[in-house]
């Protein structure tokens, strides 16, 4: 294995994964916030953000898909030293990562079964930027309305339509996180930035 | 129901500082230090390291210390340490062909390669207390002699040459781990022998000895059983080989069992294998006898109602940790339900007594 | 004899060797070479598995504990280091070596550390070996008085 896979890790394990909980549980149980996610330096294209929240929640037991925008032998070899998670289809995926639109289709990814809803995949979507505006949302976790620019729409009323099955999302941009459980409501934003307006 | 009491803090700080009293002793009397435990008490560390499924002797020493002696405390103690460790990953199945072999006998084959080795055992001791243990003495050196060149082949190897036992299907599929989900039944013989293992040895005991009672038709033979050391070696991804991580004491015990044959299967010997931590040898031949007998389905032998071919009821039961945590929970306060539980009685006593005294009168 | 001409030999060695003559070999050696963590010692547990009959599908044993961990030298070099036990000294002596072994220091420490280690854990085996010989049943048959 190349000397890159193996650095890039926690410093101090304990303290660093503490923290980067903490904020992985703060966005999810308050969709909108975007909190700041440091930690782990991966090889590209992966964001610290996302291999620090890969380095804390993934491990032998828990599959990652590689998107096709995120399958890299460096990547692979990185995630394997330092998680040990097995690398996977999008079928048996615990947690999947890549771009957007790397990660379609949607349904090749479990969403759980009556029984246990919480077998079920968990998308790390690499974005661009985060910012607190474009869609609406509402819902558990969001005093009336919260805002955050997603990739689109449609996906995630869907997706809410499923509950309690489904997916649930977490948004990262270099170090900042975000994240869209699967009781959240999405709709268009009203006075949102629209691309290229004035 | 449960009741949730409080109040109870002080009592419970105190009854701590008197454990830790008690658990010390006369202090005039040396402290047991977890070295002594390791070294001379190792079968309770076996036990422990078998029981608590964590091959580590001188944490299971500590557990022991800790828990008085109480082994099933101790195990206890393993098994919620064990819950803090991080997953690293799993070994290739160990090579026990290839054990350094402290001991190693047979009860069906007098002559077998590598000879009857009795080790250090107290098969032939006289089981009379010695006295002399109780006053410290030197121990003379036990003797040595020219170490045998060459390999101790699996006894049951033999057999195979005539075709006259059943083969073990060679595989490598994954096996489940009931550490990481539910035991559901019915159970493949993977999981009933991971079950097994860290089973209750006295359960387990007297499961096997049932077997032999005729709860079950099992005529068991020891093939072989041998105790000693196996090489662990692990798959590393960043060296891109495997190396060994260590070694254990492991007891193995096959058992061959005679099978006149049935609808499905032609007559030959059939198997029962035990795989154990630590030099464990009541543990692994009982754990044999149970695995044959849990294996009649697949062998097409008939369900005769015997407790040991009963897999939920065996498994089920198995382990220990689980058993007393049940049973102990009932100490807990149930100070409601056992309230209305006796108002329950007092009104059936009052109905009874009041039906009576009708009776009476309407005889008088 | 135990292997140490392979790199999978000399881990495999420090793995099984005794925490106590390994640290003893270590301070003999008298080499304190800069490092970084790579990954800092960790203690872990590996799922040991036997085959069902000793030769069949496998099967979960147990847990063993274990200690691991991976550094790099000022030079480059990049050591690993799984060793049984709950041992964080034991693993980064461990690591150092088997970096050290990429090193030019590599004759040094196989001729002070892993041969003398190798010695003395190939004659606690075969002291054993000896006592199980010793307990080997030698059979004679007894004459049958039918003459």
């Amino acid at each position: 294995m190349d000397t890159q896979a193996l650095t890039g890790g926690f410093a101090e394990a304990p303290v660093e994964a503490a923290r980067a909980f903490r904020a992985a549980l703060e966005a999810m149980a308050r969709p909108g916030r975007i909190e700041t996610m440091t930690g782990a330096t991966p090889p590209a294209p992966l964001s610290p953000a996302a291999g620090t929240l890969l380095l804390m929640l993934a491990d032998a037991e828990t599959p990652v898909c590689l998107a096709p925008s995120h399958d890299r032998p460096a990547l692979r070899d990185w995630l394997t030293f330092h998680t040990g998670a097995p690398l996977v289809g999008p079928g048996e995926a615990v947690f999947a990562v890549g771009d957007w639109a790397a990660l379609q289709p949607l349904d090749a990814y479990r969403i759980g079964v009556p029984e246990y809803p919480d077998r079920s995949a968990t998308l790390i979507v690499e974005m661009e930027e985060l910012a607190e505006t474009g869609a609406r949302l509402t819902g558990p976790g969001i005093k009336d309305v919260a805002a955050l620019g997603l990739p689109e729409i449609a996906a995630f009323q869907r997706n809410a339509l499923l509950f309690p099955l489904g997916l649930d999302f977490y948004f990262t941009a270099g170090d900042r996180l975000a994240a869209l459980p699967r009781t959240t409501n999405v709709s268009p934003g009203t006075g949102a930035r629209q691309r290229g307006a004035a | 129901m449960y009741v949730a009491v409080k109040g109870g803090e002080r009592a419970i700080d105190n009854a701590h500082a008197w454990l830790a009293e008690e658990r010390r002793g006369d202090t005039a009397i040396a402290e047991l230090s977890v070295e002594q435990i390791r070294e001379q008490l190792a079968l309770a560390v076996n036990r422990v390291m078998a029981e608590g499924s964590l091959y580590d002797p001188d944490l299971a020493a500590l557990a022991i210390k800790q828990a008085r002696g109480d082994l099933i405390e101790a195990i206890f103690l393993i098994r919620a340490y064990r819950t803090t460790l991080p997953r690293i990953g799993h070994s290739r199945p160990v090579e026990t062909e290839g054990m350094a072999c402290d001991r190693r006998i047979s009860a069906t084959f007098k002559d077998a390669p590598g000879g009857q080795v009795l080790g250090p055992t107290f098969d032939y001791t006289h089981r009379l207390l010695d006295f002399k243990l109780a006053a410290d003495g030197e121990v003379p050196a036990a003797a040595g002699a020219e170490p045998r060149e060459g390999p101790v082949p699996h006894i049951t190897g033999f057999l195979n040459r005539d075709g006259l036992i059943e083969e073990e299907t060679t595989s490598d599929d994954t096996p489940s781990d009931l550490t990481r989900e539910p035991l559901e039944f019915p159970a493949s013989r993977a999981l009933r022998l991971q079950a097994l293992t860290r089973g209750d040895e006295g359960f387990v005991l007297s499961m096997a000895y049932s077997t032999q009672r005729g709860y079950g038709r099992n005529h068991p033979f020891v093939g072989e059983l041998r105790v000693g050391r196996v090489a662990v070696e692990m798959e590393i991804p960043e060296l891109g080989f495997a190396v060994e991580i260590g070694e254990v004491t492991l007891t193995e015990c096959e058992t061959v069992n005679q099978f006149r044959g049935s609808k499905t299967e032609p007559p030959q010997f059939t198997r029962g294998y035990g795989l154990t931590f630590g030099h464990t040898e009541r543990k692994a031949i009982s754990m044999a006898l149970v695995d044959r007998a849990l294996r009649w389905a697949e062998l097409g032998e008939d369900d005769v109602g015997a407790p040991a071919q009963d897999e939920e009821f065996v498994l089920s039961h198995a382990d220990n940790i689980q058993a007393t945590g049940f049973l102990e929970h009932i100490k807990l306060p149930h100070y409601v339900d056992f309230q209305s539980e006796l108002e329950l009685v007092r009104k059936l006593r009052a109905e009874a007594e009041a039906a009576q005294a009708q009776v009476q009168e309407a005889a008088e | 004899m135990s292997k140490i001409d392979t790199r999978q030999g000399w881990i495999s060695l420090m793995a099984k060797a005794p925490a106590e003559a390994l640290a003893r070999r270590w301070a003999a050696l008298g080499i304190a070479p800069d490092f970084t963590w790579l990954r800092a010692p960790e203690i872990g547990g590996v799922m040991v598995r036997g085959r069902m009959g000793g030769t069949g599908a496998p099967f979960n044993l147990g847990e063993m504990t274990v200690t691991r961990c991976a550094l790099r030298l000022e030079g480059g070099a990049v050591g690993h280091a799984y060793v049984q036990g709950r041992d964080k000294a034991k693993a980064e002596r461990a690591a150092l070596l088997d970096a050290l072994m990429q090193t030019d220091a590599a004759a040094e420490v196989r001729e002070k550390v892993l041969e003398p280690l190798a010695a003395e854990m190939d004659a606690a085996a075969a002291a054993r070996a000896a006592r199980a010989a010793a307990t080997k049943v030698e059979f004679f048959t007894m004459v049958r008085g039918e003459d």
